[in-house]
């Protein structure tokens, strides 16, 4: 592995991490070089306002929504540990993980309902469980470009509930949410080859 | 879906190619008759004058000897151009088939044309010509797009592959063929074996970047595309000496006793005409970065320098006898870099626009003079020799990729899946370089040479036509695995978030660079290249101008192109909200998913999307700016509303960030941008709704002052004689912001190289930090309203 230099010593407290994450070392090693390039000013953890600065995100439509999802809980400081849990949930699943897992452990976060837990709160901004016909409408609008007119936007909205919901209740839960893409490689789709 | 649209089309496109056929057809028919006559006449013209004077002075005479070659040329060009705009008007036929079809089609089309009037084709095509002058701009256009950062980064990996697959090829095919001769049945005895390896080495030669345009949209991933693209880039080069060191064998007359001293010989010549092309290349790439430093003062001669530093890189590196191309390829990669940043905008357009365009015709020469070469009667059709050319081409390709790539799996960190390889050797697609090879074969060394041109121009079409065509569905049958039935909604909706979710963490993670010695570069770069090769000081009058300029004529136009209609952004009205959900018909859900395809943002593309023939930054550009205006504006308005800022610091400002003064440049401190200015303005502010928040952030007057400059142009032109003053004022604050947006947009290419790659993390931010850092807290207001920008100024006035 390149001993690449940065400017702080990886510290002990770093590598005591719960035991689901499961970062290789040379990835952790990189992760916290990366931490540190972000945080500028060297406070030791990251604001809002650091991985703003990313250019990329600028230009991504769902970048806010994304570095919300970095502060969980509204809070607004994101140190080490907390950076490596969220970019945990994109490791490559591995296949022969599960067949070994001790299922009294609690599932790693990099397992297929985990991801979608994390996509779900992408959409579900008010953190109640369900998908609601507004948030899917926000979510819709972000992601397409102005020349829709609100209303075909609302139809797709509606739409898009009405599939995915089946008791009725005009939200879309998790369980629901998570049946509607049961066809999907989620495990591909939401992996980075990177963080392996 | 385009094959509507392309029938209508279709006729239009091939009635117009028809009757330039004709044209060019009928002028030459009409100038062979006439020149013929004319010749004869302006003979006895002159055996007259000798004699006596000239009876009377010709009103009209046709004089086609003297324009022959440069019309014919153009003819051809704007035949190829016209073809191509035909080609792309369908959407779905540039997806389908390489472009290299549809320009060896036309060139077949314009041999036929040739052969069927019996025309002497101009010589547009010998050794000097080509290598002079056809070449160097395929080379050097290839050499500037590439992504440097993953060149870089697999480059152990491109030059093994490249350098000894071209090798292994070459010497493979060779021998293979060496084998084939020595069978007397083939009647192709007399061919020996340097012929042969000669032969190999020229039709080793692939040019894999052709099919790149056909499966982009299967998202390769980054390291296949770099080895796909670094293949081609070395490759030429490396044809191109084996070519030339083999001719010099072939020249040495006593082949038959070759010594080993001869090979080593060869092979030392192999690698320091190699290396030290690619040296004298880096060398006039630094000199020509050094010189654009100077050049802001005269920046119309900047696209020149680049040029002309090219060139002559090349044209010295082959008066050494060193290799040109290599030499052309060091100093793009070198200079682009620095060149980038030096020149104006224009400059940088112009300069990606003319490259592109150069090489563009270049190539389409060179096809059509493959076509004129196809239709024609000097062929030499050996069943055996080119049938197995064919095989052998396709063996050994695949040999040399599976062979090499095992090896360098091995270290690796990222290793090639065996789909991957498999894309790497089906791509193996021929193109012009091991046509021209084979064309400027010198005849009297090569007795049987057109046995190699037949041979090549088999190979060439085999590749081209029938690999170019199925490579696409080829790349969509490993990539995809589920078949293309109809995903719902849901799916679509949710696997395109899921897109940008990834997209977005992945930037979040940044680049990983593998390499000590990458890193070891970037310091020694950022410690002493850059400040010999920047520029550093931009002259504060001349950029504060431009952005003016562009600002105003921005906005303008994004104002009259209605881009940002306020209907888009307001929000929904409750009103015609209809609670029951209705059943909807198929059509109705056909109409939407139709919708939702064509309306999605497009996730960002981590591989730079490179297509040989056209350059296409629209589309994302288009996105983003759109993207980011809309985050601005909405931000802006939830703010208008009173609501709390949702997401602490502000979004805007990150924006803003990327989206001002070109990087790594500190702002001038304070701008004398007079206050005077406000006075007519400050008028108009009283229509806008009060904002409550003047609390914030900590705003020095320096801050409010440096990002006046953005606010004052556009209130210029309201102020400049709107019919509407009532409705603009109203307005006022929306076109502000058009302005911001505006300015913020005019320079793509800072913004687009902040977002793409190279410096975008770690040093570069490190860098821009002190210099944005005052403007982001000047725009950490929320909105950044002008709102709030007038009334400090108002209580300073």
């Amino acid at each position: 592995m390149a001993a690449v230099p940065s400017r702080h010593p990886l510290p002990r407290r770093a590598w005591i991490l719960s035991p689901d994450e499961e970062v290789s070392q040379a990835s952790l090693r990189r992760l916290y070089d990366r931490f540190n390039a972000l945080d500028r000013t060297g406070k030791g953890y990251l604001s809002r306002m650091d991985l703003q600065q990313i250019g990329a995100l600028a230009v991504n439509p769902l970048g806010d929504r994304i570095i919300d999802s970095f502060f969980p809980d509204g809070s607004l400081r994101l140190d080490f540990p907390g950076f490596v849990r969220v970019l945990a949930h994109f490791r490559p699943v591995d296949e022969e993980d599960d067949g070994n897992r001790d299922p009294k452990e609690p599932e790693p976060l990099n397992s297929r309902m985990n991801k979608l837990r994390f996509a779900f709160q992408l959409y579900d901004l008010d953190r109640d469980g369900k998908i609601s016909r507004h948030e899917m409408l926000q979510a819709l609008r972000l992601m397409v470009g102005v020349q829709v007119t609100e209303e075909q936007l609302e139809s797709i909205a509606d739409r898009t509930v009405q599939e995915a919901d089946e008791d009725g209740d005009g939200a879309v839960s998790f369980l629901e949410f998570a049946k509607s893409l049961e066809k999907m490689n989620i495990e591909q789709k939401m992996s980075i080859r990177i963080l392996k | 879906m385009g094959i509507r649209g392309f029938v209508p089309f279709c006729p239009w496109n091939w009635c117009l190619l028809l009757a330039t056929l004709q044209c060019c057809g009928a002028s030459s028919e009409l100038n062979r008759s006439t020149d013929s006559s004319a010749r004869r006449e302006l003979n006895v013209r002159y055996a007259a004058a000798s004699s006596q004077p000239a009876e009377t002075i010709s009103v009209f005479t046709l004089d086609y000897d003297y324009v022959q070659i440069p019309y014919e040329v153009t003819l051809w060009i704007l035949l190829a151009s016209l073809a191509k705009i035909g080609f792309h008007l369908n959407r779905r036929l540039p997806g389908l088939m390489p472009e290299s079809c549809l320009l060896i089609l036309v060139g077949a089309l314009v041999g036929a044309v040739i052969f069927g009037t019996d025309h002497k084709s101009p010589p547009v095509m010998d050794s000097s010509i080509y290598f002079l002058y056809l070449l160097p701009p395929i080379v050097l256009e290839s050499g500037y797009f590439m992504p440097t950062r993953p060149f870089f980064e697999n480059l152990g990996s491109i030059l093994w592959w490249a350098g000894l697959g071209a090798l292994l090829n070459a010497f493979g095919i060779g021998l293979s063929l060496y084998l084939i001769c020595q069978v007397p049945a083939f009647g192709l005895g007399d061919i020996n074996l340097l012929q042969n390896l000669l032969f190999g080495s020229l039709i080793s030669a692939v040019d894999p970047v052709a099919v790149l345009a056909v499966f982009e949209e299967a998202r390769v991933n980054e390291q296949l595309y770099m080895m796909i693209f670094g293949e081609a880039l070395l490759n030429d080069g490396i044809s191109v000496v084996l070519y030339n060191i083999l001719i010099a064998f072939t020249k040495m007359h006593k082949f038959e006793d070759i010594e080993p001293v001869d090979i080593l010989a060869g092979c030392a010549r192999f690698v320091i005409v190699g290396c030290g092309g690619a040296f004298f290349g880096v060398i006039f790439g630094f000199i020509s970065a050094f010189i654009t430093r100077f050049t802001q003062n005269i920046s119309a001669i900047e696209p020149l320098i680049v040029f002309m530093f090219s060139y002559l890189s090349y044209l010295v590196a082959e008066t050494l006898y060193l290799s040109g191309i290599l030499a052309i390829t060091a100093c793009a990669v070198t200079m682009k870099k620095y060149v980038e940043e030096n020149v104006s905008q224009t400059s940088y357009t112009t300069i990606k626009y003319f490259m592109k365009m150069l090489s563009s015709v270049s190539e389409t020469l060179i096809f059509i003079f493959m076509g004129v070469s196809t239709i024609g009667k000097n062929h030499e059709w050996n069943w055996a020799f080119i049938c197995f050319t064919l095989v052998f081409c396709q063996i050994w390709r695949a040999i040399s990729v599976f062979v090499l790539f095992y090896v360098s799996n091995q270290f690796r960190t990222f290793p090639f899946s065996i789909k991957d390889q498999c894309v790497i050797f089906y791509s193996g697609v021929r193109g012009a370089g091991s046509f021209s090879l084979a064309f400027l074969l010198p005849l009297s060394l090569f007795p049987r040479k057109k046995l190699f041109v037949t041979a090549t121009l088999v190979v060439i079409y085999f590749t081209v036509f029938i690999q170019g065509i199925t490579v696409g569905p080829l790349v969509r049958y490993l990539d995809v695995r589920k078949t293309n039935k109809k995903e719902s909604i849901n799916e679509e909706l949710h696997t395109r978030l899921m897109d940008h979710l990834k997209a977005g963490v992945e930037d979040v993670c940044g680049q990983w660079s593998h390499y000590q010695v990458r890193d070891k570069f970037k310091k020694f770069d950022h410690k002493y290249l850059r400040k010999i090769l920047i520029r550093n000081n931009l002259p504060k009058s001349s950029l504060v101008s431009l952005y003016k300029k562009l600002e105003m004529k921005q906005a303008v136009e994004m104002v009259e192109s209605g881009v940002l209609s306020s209907t888009a952004f307001s929000t929904p009205h409750r009103a015609q909200r209809t609670q029951e959900t209705k059943r909807l018909s198929p059509e109705d859900v056909e109409s939407m998913r139709d919708i939702l395809t064509r309306n999605m943002y497009q996730v960002r593309q981590r591989t730079l999307s490179y297509n040989k023939y056209n350059l296409q930054p629209q589309t994302s550009e288009k996105q983003a700016k759109e993207i980011l205006i809309r985050r601005r504006n909405t931000f802006r308005e939830s703010v208008k509303k009173g609501h709390s800022l949702p997401w602490g610091k502000p979004a805007g400002t990150k924006n803003i960030r990327y989206l001002s003064f070109p990087y790594s440049k500190p702002l001038p401190a304070g701008r004398d941008m007079k206050v005077a200015e406000f006075t007519d303005h400050d008028g108009s502010d009283s229509e806008l709704p009060p904002i409550t928040f003047n609390t914030h952030s900590p705003t020095g007057t320096i801050q409010e002052r440096r990002w006046t400059p953005e606010v004052i142009p556009m209130k210029r032109l309201h102020g400049a004689g709107t019919p509407l003053h009532f409705g603009y004022r109203r307005n006022a604050g929306r076109e502000e912001h058009l302005g911001r947006g505006g300015r913020a947009i005019l320079r793509p290419k800072p913004l687009f190289h902040a977002v793409d790659e190279e410096f975008e993390s770690e040093e570069e931010s490190e860098e821009e930090t002190p210099a944005f850092g005052s403007l982001l807290s000047s725009e950490l207001r929320p909105g950044g309203n002008c709102n709030v920008s007038h009334s400090p100024l108002l209580q300073r006035k």
